[in-house]
């Protein structure tokens, strides 16, 4: 059967027809489709862990069990669970493993250009790369056979632009899900130092056979087409590298980045004139090739920073020939915002209005650090901004304590900001946390978490108290506010900036692009009354604008908040 | 054949993907290799989106780049004028006229380029100019926009007709197809 799948859904459908049994994963862009798309299967257990390390742990549990497993993460997500994964190196499996990873080049949706293949080096696992959602199926489907062979967890690197393109998928048939028998194996599975330094030579043993695996396997094929130019390339770089050759250069098309081939690339490399590494991001293959001696002309053609195109190719063999036409005048950026309603952004006007250090983190709220709110000082990574508040205040202590705060949302504090808030309360600094409580995971398209009370599937689910779990980690001040009220931000964070202990503010009311959320009628601006003060527009709402002088409301995009009407001292918006 | 290179711009929530994932499907339904590309995440938040759709015999990039779009189909003015340099010599803008402020422009740090398109023309490029959100509201949803547009672009297919239609039933909720076909015939009998 054919079908026209992004390779997200390619690898939720190799995964499934491949016999997975059981998979956990935290949402990240670009991987969050890979669980949506397994969700849907009833077969299958699927869930939303609340971090990649619980994900990876989660499908450890299940391939020990004897069931195949996965879990999926953006590229970030797998620093959160390489520790589960080193370990994991060394125990192997039981039932087959596979670990999606999708990498975002360029960082359209991300804090960082990492590359995951690092990764599969360092831990010593195999790692695949599919270059369009054929092969995304084809390779996720097969995995499970390697990981089970071979005895290890295998990593399935995705990009941004194979995982969020659509190509034509042609699905080969399922394989029943078997539940392989677990028997107790402490040498194998308990991993002390006396069991773990016998498994050191093993994953080295099991690296050399993979090495050979890779000289002659579906994954890396060669097409001979020239003898002047040859290209080793993977993934996407490929498929611009064949748009642009087509059949004027040989390619040796690496689908296991980890462990690479040696005779192979030696071979290929024998039978051209000019060799050229074509990767994006860092030099992994390309230092490879070098490490055996082998001449190549690499990065410093084809640059080690965001994503390749066509384009990128034909520029570097003097082929392009293209270019269109741009307009004289100056073209805004667009850049993304928050939306017109978001609960997000009465919190943040408090938080600018009064000038509060803000320590942020990653989220929708990420958002509140574009013009005009300016409203974030600084975004590392998930669960930093109350941690990053806390060293913040213990290197300046009272000075700052009464002017920073931490906002982080439900999903993020499920994820990592648990810990922050113990050390905060445990390491005793007069913290002011506030959970930007928007009863979603906003930023990746709406998936439930602990908070919402709702698993994958949407069936009702326990639910964290977010009251009762801030003060059994320590908080003796929790205080929940409605950000739609100005007032009530106001007095909340004045408050308890201004209290000897810490605290945290809920701010909650949910996202505004949910279903369930009812939305008011617009607000308009009574032209006559408005004196053009823009107190209005430092709000930052998409809907309103300045037309002719006065400010204006989008009808189309307005979802009669109110936040701005209580901003207005002449009572112009109505 | 060779690749024909399609691009939906416009701004998040104005939805491109449903545009898309109805040419895509037609395209592959008609026999061609079909690849689109998305970005999701960030772009949905207001943002610029873009999405390309390239079909032939064989399709190898997901993306389009400068000087290779056949047609840039643009749901909003500013959004033609951002990927005009991706038109192909001899390629088509289909954009709908309305506008839609960004935040720098909200917030005064920018002007909006009111006459963009008149000075695209000027320079030589081939735009089509709608007022797309009247028509999709005279079909009934000022979200049909996306349907007008595609409506108008039909004609720049080698498909039929009815296979557009067919394919409109395909990919909408069954109580939207009535507001959507309309939604086309507007676009396409503009």
């Amino acid at each position: 059967m054919k079908k026209l799948l992004i390779g997200n859904q390619a690898v939720a459908c190799g995964l499934h027809d491949g016999g997975l049994g059981v998979v956990s994963s935290y949402p990240g862009t670009p991987s969050t489709e890979i669980t949506e798309f397994l969700s849907t299967y009833d077969d299958i257990h699927s869930e939303w862990a609340p971090n990649e390390k619980v994900a990876c742990e989660v499908a450890f549990g299940a391939s020990l069990a004897g069931a195949r497993s996965a879990c999926a993460m953006k590229h970030v997500g797998l620093n959160v669970a390489a520790d589960p994964l080193f370990t994991l190196s060394y125990t192997g499996v039981n039932g087959g493993m596979v670990i999606c990873v999708a990498d975002d080049p360029a960082m359209h949706s991300s804090q960082n250009e990492q590359d995951s293949r690092h990764y599969a080096i360092a831990s010593k696992v195999p790692m695949l790369e599919p270059a369009d959602s054929q092969e995304a199926y084809t390779f996720a489907k097969s995995a499970f056979e390697l990981s089970e062979k071979y005895d290890t967890p295998v990593l399935l690197r995705m990009c941004t632009r194979i995982a969020h393109s659509q190509s034509i998928v042609e699905l080969t048939e399922k394989q029943d899900a078997v539940l392989k028998n677990y028997e107790k194996n402490p040498a194998k599975y308990i991993m002390m130092p006396g069991n773990a330094i016998k498994r050191h030579p093993f994953v080295e043993e099991r690296t050399a056979k993979l090495t050979e695996l890779a000289e002659d396997c579906m994954y890396n094929t060669v097409e001979y087409n020239s003898d002047e130019i040859g290209i080793i390339t993977s993934g996407c770089s490929y498929l611009y590298v064949k748009e642009v050759m087509g059949d004027k250069a040989s390619i040796l098309k690496i689908g296991m980045p980890n462990p690479l081939p040696v005779q192979l690339i030696k071979d290929f490399a024998s039978k051209v004139k000019k060799l050229y590494v074509i990767e994006e991001l860092d030099p992994i293959i390309e230092n490879h090739v070098k490490s055996l001696g082998i001449d190549v002309i690499g990065k410093e053609k084809f640059s080690i920073l965001g994503e390749f195109s066509q384009q990128t190719i034909a520029k570097a063999f003097d082929m392009d020939d293209k270019c269109g036409v741009t307009a004289d005048s100056a073209i805004p950026m667009r850049p993304p915002m928050m939306c017109a309603g978001c609960p997000h952004r009465g919190m943040f006007y408090t938080l600018s209005k009064n000038k509060i250090t803000v320590h942020g983190d990653i989220g929708c709220y990420t958002l509140g650090a574009v013009a005009p709110l300016n409203a974030l000082d600084s975004t590392l990574c998930m669960g930093a901004s109350i941690s990053g508040l806390h060293g913040y205040n213990c290197a300046r202590g009272e000075e700052t304590e009464k002017k920073s705060v931490a906002v982080i949302g439900d999903s993020t504090f499920m994820h990592s900001g648990m810990t922050g808030l113990v050390n905060v309360a445990y390491n005793a600094t007069n913290s002011t946390v506030i959970i930007l409580d928007n009863s979603i995971t906003g930023m990746t398209g709406h998936q439930q978490n602990p908070t919402t009370g709702y698993n994958i599937k949407g069936d009702p689910a326990a639910k964290v108290d977010l009251e009762a779990l801030c003060k059994a980690l320590g908080i003796n001040r929790v205080r929940v506010v409605d950000p739609y009220d100005l007032k009530a931000c106001e007095t909340a964070v004045k408050e308890e900036l201004a209290v000897e202990e810490p605290s945290v503010i809920i701010s909650r009311r949910p996202c505004v692009l949910l279903k369930s959320v009812k939305l008011q009628p617009s607000l308009n601006v009574d032209a006559d009354k408005c004196k053009s003060c823009k107190r209005c527009m430092g709000l930052g709402c998409p809907a309103i604008s300045m037309k002719d002088g006065k400010a204006k409301i989008d009808n189309t995009l307005c979802v009669g908040c109110g936040v701005c009407k209580q901003l207005c001292a002449f009572d112009a918006i109505v | 054949m060779e690749t024909k290179s399609i691009m939906i711009v416009g701004v998040g929530g104005q939805g491109s993907l449903l545009a898309s994932k109805l040419l895509g499907r037609l395209l592959m339904d008609e026999g061609y290799d079909v690849k689109v590309s998305e970005v999701h995440g960030m772009s949905q938040r207001g943002g610029s989106v873009v999405t390309y759709v390239r079909f032939g015999d064989k399709v190898y990039s997901p993306i389009i780049t400068e000087g290779e779009a056949d047609i840039i189909i643009s749901f909003e003015k500013l959004e033609a004028a951002r990927y005009a340099k991706f038109l192909k010599k001899d390629g088509l803008i289909v954009v709908n006229t309305q506008q839609i402020d960004p935040m720098p422009v909200i917030i005064g740090a920018a002007t909006y380029p009111e006459e963009v398109l008149t000075e695209l023309t000027d320079k030589g490029l081939n735009i089509e100019a709608m007022d797309a959100l009247s028509l999709a509201v005279q079909a009934g949803s000022p979200k049909a926009v996306n349907i007008v547009l595609m409506g108008r672009a039909a004609k720049q297919f080698d498909i039929p007709y009815e296979r557009w239609i067919k394919a409109i039933e395909n990919t909408v909720a069954e109580r939207f197809v009535e507001m959507n076909k309309k939604a086309f015939d507007l676009g396409y009998n503009y």
